[in-house]
C-alpha cells in the first residue's frame, strides 16, 4: 500500500514472502474445503482462503503477473462452472426417481469418516469452494482495476499510476 | 458468561468508534476489530465453523474496504446532519432499543436452546441422524449440504449474483477508462 | 443481558446507517448491523457449556444431542456471513461508482449535485 514502489506490486520483501507463502495458503484453503465434513471448515471458509491467496498475489505482484496464473475471464468461467456443477450434482440425484439434491452416493453409514464418506457432500463442498473463491477473487480484481484507472484519471500528479 | 459480556462490550465500543470517528481508515480498522472479536465470540459459543469463516471473511472484507478507499484523499466528511434531526434520531433509536429489549422478556433465557425446550425440534433429528444418513461427522456441514442443500444452492446463487452485480456496476467505466480520450467520449455518448 | 448487548450492537449499526453522511461509513455501519444479527442468531442456538456439533471419534449421536449446541442456526449463519461479504463487495463497487460520478462520498453533497 504505502510501500508501493514497484510498478504494479509491493516491495521486494513482500514479494519474496508471498512467493514462499502462496502455495501454503492455497494448500490450506484446499485442505479446509476437502475436510469440511469431518472438521470445522468447509466450502465457504476454504473458498475465502483460496480467494485470499490469489488476492495476496495480486497485491504483492501486481495484476499482470497474477493474470498469467488466473485471468479474470478464467475466474468467471470457473465460477459459472462451479455453479453448474453444483446444479448438475443436484440433477444427477434425480436420475433414479429420487429428489433433487438427494444424496445418492452415500455409502454405508457405519464406516469411518473418510474423504468420500459424505457422498455428494464432498462434491458440493468442492463446487461451493470454487464458486466462492472465484467469485470473490473476481470482485476484488474488478475493484482493484477500477482503483488503478481512477487514480490515473483523477489525480494528475500521481507519477506512477499503477503503484500497488 | 462474563467473558462473553466483556467481549460483546468491547465489540460495542469498537462499533461506536467505527461509527463516530472522523478518519475513514481507522473506522475500517475498527470494523476489523469487531469482526475478529466476533470470531472469538463464535468460538466460545461452540461454533468453530463460524469462527473460521468469520476470520477469513473479515480479512477479505478489510482488504476490499481499504483498497476501495485508501487512495481517495479521504476527505473527512465532518459532522452529522443538523442537530435537531440527530437528537430525534437518537431518541427514536433508544425507543427501538427499549422495545427490542422488552420483547426479549418473553424470550427463553440464554443457554437454553431449542434442543432443551422441544423434543420435536428438527435439530434433534439432525444431530441423531446426521452421521447415519450422510456419513459426515460435522453436523453443520451435514445440514448445510445434505438436509438443506437446496438452501445452500440458493445461497451460492445469491453470492454469484452479488459478485456479478459488482462486475456489472464497474464494467463500463473500467473499459472506458484506459483509453481515456476518444473512446471515452464514445462511451459517454452511448451511455447517456 | 447478553441479548441486550447484542441488540445494542445492532442499534449502534442502525444509528450509523441513519445519521452518517459518508457512504463508506454507511457501508461499515451496515456491516456492524450484520455482525450483530449473525451473533444474535447464534446466541439463540447456544446452550450453556455446549460443545461444537461435531462427532468425535467413537462418540455416540445421543451424547451429541445431550451436550451439543444447536447446529441449525450455525448452518444458516455460515452462509449469511459469506453472502455478507459478497454484498459488501457489491456495496463498495457502488460507492466507487458514486465517487467517480460525483467526486465525493458525501450523501448530502450528492443530493445537491443531483446528476
Amino acid at each position: 500500500m504505502s510501500g508501493g514502489t514497484h510498478q504494479g506490486g509491493m516491495s521486494l520483501i513482500v514479494r519474496t514472502v508471498t512467493r514462499w507463502l502462496k502455495a501454503f495458503i492455497l494448500l490450506f484453503g484446499i485442505y479446509v474445503v476437502l475436510y469440511g465434513h469431518v472438521s470445522p471448515g468447509g466450502g465457504f471458509a476454504g473458498g475465502v482462503v483460496i480467494a485470499c491467496a490469489y488476492i495476496l498475489l495480486t497485491l504483492a505482484e501486481g495484476r499482470e503477473r497474477t493474470a498469467r496464473l488466473l485471468s479474470e475471464r478464467l475466474a468467471a468461467v470457473l465460477a459459472v462452472a462451479g455453479l453448474l456443477f453444483f446444479l448438475g450434482v443436484g440433477l444427477a440425484g434425480m436420475v433414479g426417481g429420487r429428489a433433487f439434491l438427494d444424496n445418492f452416493l452415500v455409502g454405508d453409514s457405519g464406516a469411518e469418516p473418510a474423504l468420500a464418506s459424505g457422498g455428494i457432500i464432498e462434491l458440493c463442498e468442492i463446487a461451493i469452494g470454487i464458486i466462492v473463491s472465484m467469485s470473490l477473487f473476481l470482485a476484488f480484481a474488478v475493484l482493484s482495476r477500477f482503483r488503478v484507472s481512477l487514480g490515473d484519471g483523477d489525480e494528475t500528479a500521481t507519477g506512477e499510476g499503477g503503484a500497488s | 458468561m462474563a467473558l462473553l459480556g466483556i467481549l460483546l462490550f468491547l465489540m460495542i465500543i469498537g462499533a461506536v468508534i467505527a461509527v463516530e470517528t472522523r478518519n475513514l481508515l481507522s473506522s475500517i480498522v475498527c470494523l476489523g476489530a469487531i469482526g475478529f472479536l466476533l470470531s472469538i465470540v463464535f468460538l466460545f459459543l461452540g461454533a468453530p465453523d463460524l469462527a473460521i469463516t468469520q476470520l477469513v471473511v473479515e480479512i477479505l472484507c478489510l482488504v476490499i474496504l481499504i483498497r476501495a478507499t485508501i487512495h481517495r484523499r479521504v476527505e473527512t466528511v465532518a459532522g452529522n446532519r443538523e442537530f435537531v434531526g440527530l437528537a430525534v434520531t437518537v431518541v427514536m433509536l433508544a425507543i427501538v432499543l427499549m422495545l427490542a429489549i422488552s420483547m426479549m422478556a418473553g424470550f427463553p433465557s440464554l443457554g437454553t436452546s431449542v434442543l432443551d425446550r422441544m423434543a420435536q425440534a428438527p435439530s434433534h433429528f439432525y444431530l441423531l441422524q446426521g452421521k447415519a444418513q450422510t456419513g459426515v461427522t460435522n453436523i453443520v456441514t451435514a445440514i448445510l449440504l445434505d438436509f438443506r442443500a437446496y438452501d445452500t444452492l440458493g445461497e451460492a446463487t445469491v453470492l454469484f449474483c452479488a459478485v456479478m452485480g459488482a462486475l456489472a456496476v464497474l464494467r463500463r467505466s473500467a473499459r472506458r477508462r484506459p483509453e481515456e480520450g476518444d473512446a471515452g467520449d464514445e462511451g459517454e455518448g452511448g451511455a447517456e | 443481558m447478553i441479548y441486550g448487548l447484542c441488540l445494542l450492537l445492532i442499534v449502534v449499526g442502525l444509528y450509523g446507517v441513519v445519521t452518517k453522511r459518508n457512504v463508506v461509513k454507511i457501508v461499515i455501519s451496515l456491516a456492524i448491523m450484520e455482525y450483530g444479527i449473525n451473533l444474535f442468531l447464534v446466541l439463540v442456538g447456544y446452550r450453556t457449556h455446549g460443545t461444537a456439533p461435531i462427532l468425535e471419534e467413537g462418540m455416540m449421536p445421543e451424547t451429541l444431542v445431550a451436550q451439543s449446541v444447536d447446529p441449525l442456526p450455525q448452518a444458516l449463519v455460515l452462509t449469511s456471513i459469506v453472502i455478507g461479504l459478497a454484498v459488501l463487495a457489491l456495496m463498495v463497487a457502488l460507492c466507487v461508482r458514486l465517487y467517480e460520478r460525483y467526486g465525493t462520498f458525501d450523501v448530502t453533497e450528492m443530493k445537491k449535485l443531483k446528476g
